[in-house]
């Protein structure tokens, strides 16, 4: 018998409870199944703590996780 | 369409005003289908007349309690104080929200003028405003 495990955290991001079915999954991956093309310009909160754009590659979340991201918002006239 | 009570189109305008000489910035939250129900005056970080920048802090600030009012952040605003209701440039350059609606008040004008647009990938589209 072939038994395949399929992990699958619940994580609530940007105020929604999704499940995703990885066994790891970095702040990077996360955003880009978000549909996030430009990591480098959205602000990340990982259970209420700030993130640095270059942490999103080698930060993994977890099972329970909140991931909330914002993007940046600016510009001139 | 965008759905904005007059109430709070009359705060951003006065708001807009009193701002003069400097661009001033917020969000508006509501429903995911355009109706506008809360006014989040952010701080312009640039504190300049010709560009802004939110501070990330008061965006999770706003964007919490939108979302313990079970609404969400659904437009970005800011003020033109001597220049027309459009996307500048560099306003298109920086729209990375694809879903947010970006909404400019230009008090270029004798009376202030709102506008609102979807700015995806560098493509520019109106919005219509109603005032409720």
């Amino acid at each position: 018998m072939l038994i395949i495990s399929i992990n699958i955290m619940k994580l609530t991001i940007n105020g929604e409870l999704k499940e995703v079915a990885k066994a790891t999954l970095t702040v990077t991956e996360l955003l880009k199944l978000e549909n996030v093309t430009m990591p480098d310009m959205v602000t990340v909160q990982l259970n209420d703590e700030f993130m640095r754009p270059h942490q999103y590659p080698g930060i993994t979340v977890s099972d329970g996780d909140t991931i909330n991201f914002l993007y940046f918002m600016g510009g001139g006239q | 369409m965008l759905k904005i009570p007059k109430d709070i189109r009359d705060e951003i305008i006065t708001r807009a005003r009193a701002g003069v000489p400097l661009e001033i910035c917020g969000y508006l939250a509501g429903t995911a289908d355009g109706k506008v129900k809360t006014h989040y005056p952010l701080t312009n970080t640039d504190a300049s007349a010709e560009h802004f920048s939110f501070d990330p802090k008061e965006q999770f600030t706003a964007f919490k309690d939108a979302s313990a009012r079970g609404q969400r952040l659904i437009v970005c605003y800011h003020s033109h104080p001597v220049t027309p209701a459009r996307p500048s440039a560099e306003d298109i350059k920086l729209a990375y929200d694809p879903t947010i609606s970006y909404v400019i008040i230009s008090l270029a004008a004798a009376e202030p003028v709102i506008k609102s647009f979807k700015i995806k990938a560098g493509v520019v589209t109106n919005e219509e405003i109603g005032i409720t």
